[in-house]
């Protein structure tokens, strides 16, 4: 057949009734279909530290997985909230300073300080960023990006919290083994959490603000809280990676401020696929990893780093996880016009 | 005002910049009635609404719903009260399926509270009152119309949907900005019903309308705005009897000739 007589039809599996997220369950094949993928990206996680050859991977696994909680906030609000959050940094500072502050100066054992500065660190930031929520798009994004560089900029000019050299002595974790899969857990838990949580009928109001905020005012809810609600969802996982930080770390400086949080889990989520929730996660263990691997290259890194990002971009723009998921829930076969 | 409607607008004011949009219009909503709003475009209909339901802060007036005064209120607080409004361009969700879209307002602090269990309460499911609510709007419940994506649906369903919106809220006022509009001649007959039917459940409606004929044929007063005026109110055949009615709508006898047709 000639190209142009033809062109490709996409038909859903059975499985999926009526809409989205409706599935009708007729067979352990069936059950095994939603099950699979889902166990693998488990599973996956899970074995991920035990074949990791070194000490050196294992951190990195680490620092993934914080990456990880930050691109999932950042999928969430720009994806599901309407919000587009270059916040990253300012989650991780935020949280990271709130927990090494707990354990330094009230000498309080990680346990209690990762919650305190989680939720802590998380209304800090819903306050801080209250009078931005009205903002829409790159304006909002601006502001979530000076928060950071205004807060860096404080400690550094008043000598805040030991200044440039930042709290020292910060308390590590029990053991190697809670300190590795405490993250891992989490990310796996916020995942789903979110997953959930954006199909719940709140979750519905977070996706109705982003298409459309003037008719939930017109339904009788109220804009700014449902956006800092989400702000807070989003900051509290933010918080938690950067209170977590600190602890495998065992120090706080102004570098929790770095836009490397803000600027990777954006990249992440272009790679994996915004919108899915779980795209940004794989995304973050893909990118990571290979920023690390590329260290052999030496000060040529960041071109092969920007190489790689642009080819994503250029040939699979929509994300990893958006292809998967097309390729996975829908036949596909040519059809003669 | 000494009668006290259930809706009552005073002396409302409104510029934007050099413009008088509205300049001390005043209405008296009896509960149960549906009350049209006419007038040339431009005429401030819709900023009318738009100034009762909070949506625009307006310069000077009152708005008193019940005899209690909720000028400038949130718009979200009005609609709680129960004062909900359609949308001349509609705005649905559009990433969400129809059905998904009433979920929205049945997530609301009003329909909560007063919608029982059929509100979508704790024992409620409010995927399944909302489809109680879209078949009593018009989506055939058995089709696979409710569980569209709104973006998939024709501007027919769309302005249903935006009706649902305001039955979800369980309201005791909505004010519509033109239902009709943009719908062919077949769809606006299956629409007329269905307002009727809403008042007769006791439900006040303020019609901002340009389809004339339609209006008036379920309407029990009307009143006409011109450049922010108020131009006459009254019963429909009074109203388009006026001279100044006639003027303003282009001094056309044409337009008057066609709605009594």
């Amino acid at each position: 057949m000639d190209q142009k007589d033809r062109r490709r039809e996409r038909i859903d599996r059975g499985i999926k009734v009526r809409t989205e997220g409706i599935y009708a369950i007729a067979s352990w094949q069936e059950v095994i279909y939603l099950l699979l993928p889902r166990l693998i990206l488990i599973v996956g996680l899970l074995i991920l530290p035990l074949v990791m050859p070194s000490l050196y991977w294992k951190r990195v696994i680490s620092i993934v997985s914080i990456y990880a909680l930050l691109a999932l906030g950042f999928d969430f609000l720009s994806n599901f909230v309407g919000l587009v959050s270059l916040g990253g940094a300012f989650f991780i500072g935020v949280g990271g300073y709130i927990a090494a502050l707990l354990n330094n100066s009230l000498g309080l054992p990680p346990v209690l300080t990762i919650p305190l500065a989680t939720f802590g660190g998380a209304a800090l930031c819903t306050l801080l960023l209250l009078p931005a929520l009205p903002l829409r798009g790159v304006y909002f994004a601006i502001v979530t990006l000076m928060y950071p560089l205004v807060l860096a900029r404080i400690i550094e000019a008043l000598n805040l919290f030991g200044g440039t050299d930042g709290i020292v002595g910060v308390a590590s974790f029990a053991s190697k083994w809670t300190e590795q899969y405490f993250i891992i857990v989490v990310a796996i838990v916020a995942l789903f959490g979110l997953r959930r949580l954006v199909n719940e009928d709140i979750g519905l109001v977070f996706r109705g603000v982003k298409d459309n905020d003037q008719a939930i005012r017109a339904s009788g809810l109220s804009i700014t809280l449902y956006k800092s609600i989400a702000v807070f969802i989003a900051s509290a996982l933010g918080s938690l990676g950067g209170a977590y930080f600190v602890h495998l770390y065992m120090v706080a400086g102004i570098s929790l401020f770095a836009l490397d949080y803000s600027i990777i889990p954006i990249a992440a989520a272009v790679i994996g696929g915004g919108g899915t929730l779980v795209g940004p996660l794989l995304g973050c263990f893909i990118l990571v990893p290979i920023s690390e691997l590329l260290r052999a290259f030496g000060t040529l890194r960041i071109v092969f780093y920007a190489l790689i990002l642009m080819m994503f971009i250029m040939f699979r723009s929509e994300g990893i996880m958006v292809y998967a998921q097309r390729k996975y829930h829908q036949f596909q076969r040519w059809v003669k016009v | 005002m000494s009668e006290g409607g259930i809706l009552q607008v005073v002396n409302v004011c409104k510029a934007f910049g050099g413009v008088q949009a509205l300049s001390n219009v005043s209405i008296n909503a009896e509960e149960g009635e549906i009350f049209g709003i006419i007038g040339p475009n431009g005429s401030g209909k819709t900023t009318l609404i738009n100034c009762i339901t909070g949506f625009i802060k307006m310069d000077s007036g009152r708005v008193l719903y019940r005899t209690k005064d909720i000028t400038n209120r949130a718009p979200d607080h009005i609609a709680n009260l129960g004062i909900t409004r359609t949308f001349q361009i509609m705005r649905p969700y559009y990433s969400l399926p129809a059905y998904k879209n009433l979920i929205i307002p049945l997530f609301s602090p009003r329909a909560r509270r007063t919608g029982g269990w059929r509100g979508g309460g704790k024992l409620g499911d409010r995927g399944a009152v909302s489809i109680d609510i879209l078949e009593e709007i018009g989506f055939e419940r058995d089709s696979f119309v409710p569980y569209k994506l709104a973006s998939s649906l024709p501007t027919g369903y769309l302005k249903r949907l935006e009706l649902a919106r305001c039955l979800a809220l369980r309201p005791e006022i909505i004010l519509c900005d033109e239902v009709f509009s943009g719908l062919s001649m077949s769809e606006i007959a299956s629409m007329v019903p269905l307002i009727e039917r809403l008042q007769m459940s006791g439900i006040t409606l303020i019609m901002v309308e340009h389809r004339l004929r339609e209006l008036f044929s379920v309407a029990n007063r009307v009143m006409v705005l011109n450049f922010g005026q108020k131009l006459v109110e009254g019963n429909p055949e009074e109203v388009m009897k006026d001279e100044r009615v006639k003027e303003a709508y282009l001094g056309s006898e044409k337009v008057l000739d066609y709605t009594f047709r």
